[in-house]
């Protein structure tokens, strides 16, 4: 019988006693060697239950430490498959995997990486129904998602159930990183009571972010899941760390748990799990952001009138780096200058306004109607749009 | 007194891409509307129609979210930094 390390079972536990076997005492005898892991902390680290929420940018790293640290058990919960923009930075997953469920591809990866612990996957769509009971099996949340009632809703329930949240987000090259619902500690809703109207706020797909961001922060989601499981050290409670990789620096802010939260408060008002689009304001995932009544034309529309020589104005709204990727030879005002160069436009002329996908352009032909323009439209869709009905020449992005 | 406003990156589009701008004020309401009064685009994205801040915006004085001082009067030292935070999600395609 292989020699076993570990911690005898005494008559207070109910359960066999953990322990780690020769191979795992080889794997991770870099950890043990360190008093602040130690065969305590790894054996911590084996009977840990991490769920992380989000395969994605922040999912990645996370995953990968979480799994080479020797975390017992690990849960996924992902439901969006694997697409080549998201190989500049979700490095779980290979060329190979392209239109695979991220769910699987990262199953895969991180069971190759250790085949001694637990990977469980939920391909869904969290949600207010399911919540509870996916993450009431584990001991520790991480918050990799990239929306906000997703946010909102992983801090109530983990408010609710009582497990801490490792929370990470990004925006371009800045991060922010702390851990919510540890007690004592302030909650998501503590820091930002409501979230930003949909619109205000770019998301990765509009505003872009470089590579390494989630990576680097991911990474300290993990750090940070790490020290909670082996006790050592100062977690992030009541701390929001701040990152800009650009400039390179890294800033503290303090959080405090507002005793008037409406979710970890004194006097709680939210006890259950609520609608979170419609608390963010979004009916359903993909609710487009337009007014009823704005003015649209449709690529095919636009390229039949351009082809009859109608004198259209294109007015692209987009920022400089996007059109030197593909344009329409449109007029350049990037969306931000708008109201601040309205004037080189002329309201006598038709004007056609585009962006990447239609949205920003929708907010240009709402500021320009405002403005006193009547002759407007937004082309739906965008350049996109463009690409996939008119000319396919024009590459997407 | 001389106090450095920190623009996040979300918003920095409409402060003239700056990453911070020195200001001239005493409390941190008068660093906002000096902050609006030079960029007039940020107002909209920092206060309601109601002249309160938006409730994803965060404000901090140093590392003191102002929630916790004396909010938009909160007085302000020569040199300090005042950091608008507002609440990132990343990711998703709307």
């Amino acid at each position: 019988m292989a020699t076993k390390i570990g911690i005898p079972a005494g008559p207070e536990s109910r359960k066999p006693a953990v322990t780690l076997s020769k191979e795992e005492v080889l794997r991770y005898s870099r950890h043990l060697i360190m008093p602040e892991v130690g065969m305590d902390g790894q054996l911590k680290l084996k009977q840990a239950k991490v769920l992380c929420i989000g395969t994605g940018g922040l999912g990645a790293p996370l995953g990968l430490y979480l799994a080479a640290a020797g975390v017992g058990r690990i849960g996924l919960v992902d439901f969006d498959v694997v697409d080549s923009t998201n190989l500049q930075r979700q490095v779980l997953f290979g060329t190979s995997d392209v239109g695979r469920p991220k769910i699987e591809a990262a199953a895969d990866r991180l069971r190759d990486l250790n085949p001694d612990i637990q990977i469980d996957t939920f391909e869904a769509h969290l949600a207010s129904e399911n919540a509870l009971d996916i993450l009431k099996d584990y001991d520790i949340v991480v918050d990799g998602t990239d929306n906000f009632p997703t946010r909102y809703l992983v801090n109530d329930a983990c408010v609710i159930l009582g497990k801490p949240n490792v929370y990470g987000s990004i925006f371009r090259f800045e991060g922010q990183i702390t851990v919510f619902g540890y007690p004592g500690g302030p909650c998501y809703r503590c820091l930002y009571p409501e979230p930003p109207p949909p619109g205000l706020v770019p998301s990765c797909a509009e505003g872009g972010v470089l590579g390494v961001l989630p990576g680097i922060v991911g990474t300290i989601q993990a750090a940070e899941t790490l020290k909670l499981i082996i006790g050592k050290g100062e977690p992030l409670v009541g701390r929001l760390l701040l990152f800009d990789a650009l400039a390179m620096k890294f800033r503290e802010l303090k959080l405090r748990k507002n005793p008037e939260c409406p979710v970890c408060g004194e006097h709680p008002t939210v006890t259950k799990l609520i609608d979170y689009a419609e608390f963010c304001g979004i009916r359903g995932e993909e609710a487009p952001v337009t007014a009823t009544n704005l003015p649209e034309i449709t690529p095919r529309e636009l390229k039949a009138r351009l082809d009859r020589g109608d004198d259209l104005y294109i007015l692209d709204v987009r920022e400089p780096h996007e059109y030197q990727i593909c344009n329409l030879d449109g007029h350049l005002i990037p969306l931000g200058e708008l109201s601040r160069r309205v004037n080189e436009l002329d309201s006598s002329r038709e004007i056609v306004a585009h962006c990447r996908s239609g949205k920003r352009s929708a907010d240009a032909v709402q500021f320009l109607q405002k403005a006193g323009f009547r002759k407007i439209w937004n082309l739906k869709g965008g350049i996109l749009a463009w690409s996939d009905d008119v000319d396919p020449s024009v590459p997407r992005y | 007194m001389a106090v450095k406003v920190i623009i996040p990156t979300p918003l920095r589009a409409y402060a003239g891409k700056q990453e911070s701008v020195e200001v001239q004020a005493a409390t941190v309401g008068e660093a906002l509307s000096a902050l609006t009064g030079k960029f007039e685009e940020l107002k909209k994205h920092l206060f309601a129609d109601d002249g309160r801040l938006r409730s994803f915006v965060n404000v901090y004085v140093n590392d003191e979210d102002i929630r916790y001082l004396q909010k938009d009067q909160t007085r302000l030292s020569e040199g300090d930094t005042v950091s608008i935070v507002p609440s990132i999600a990343g990711g998703a395609r709307n």
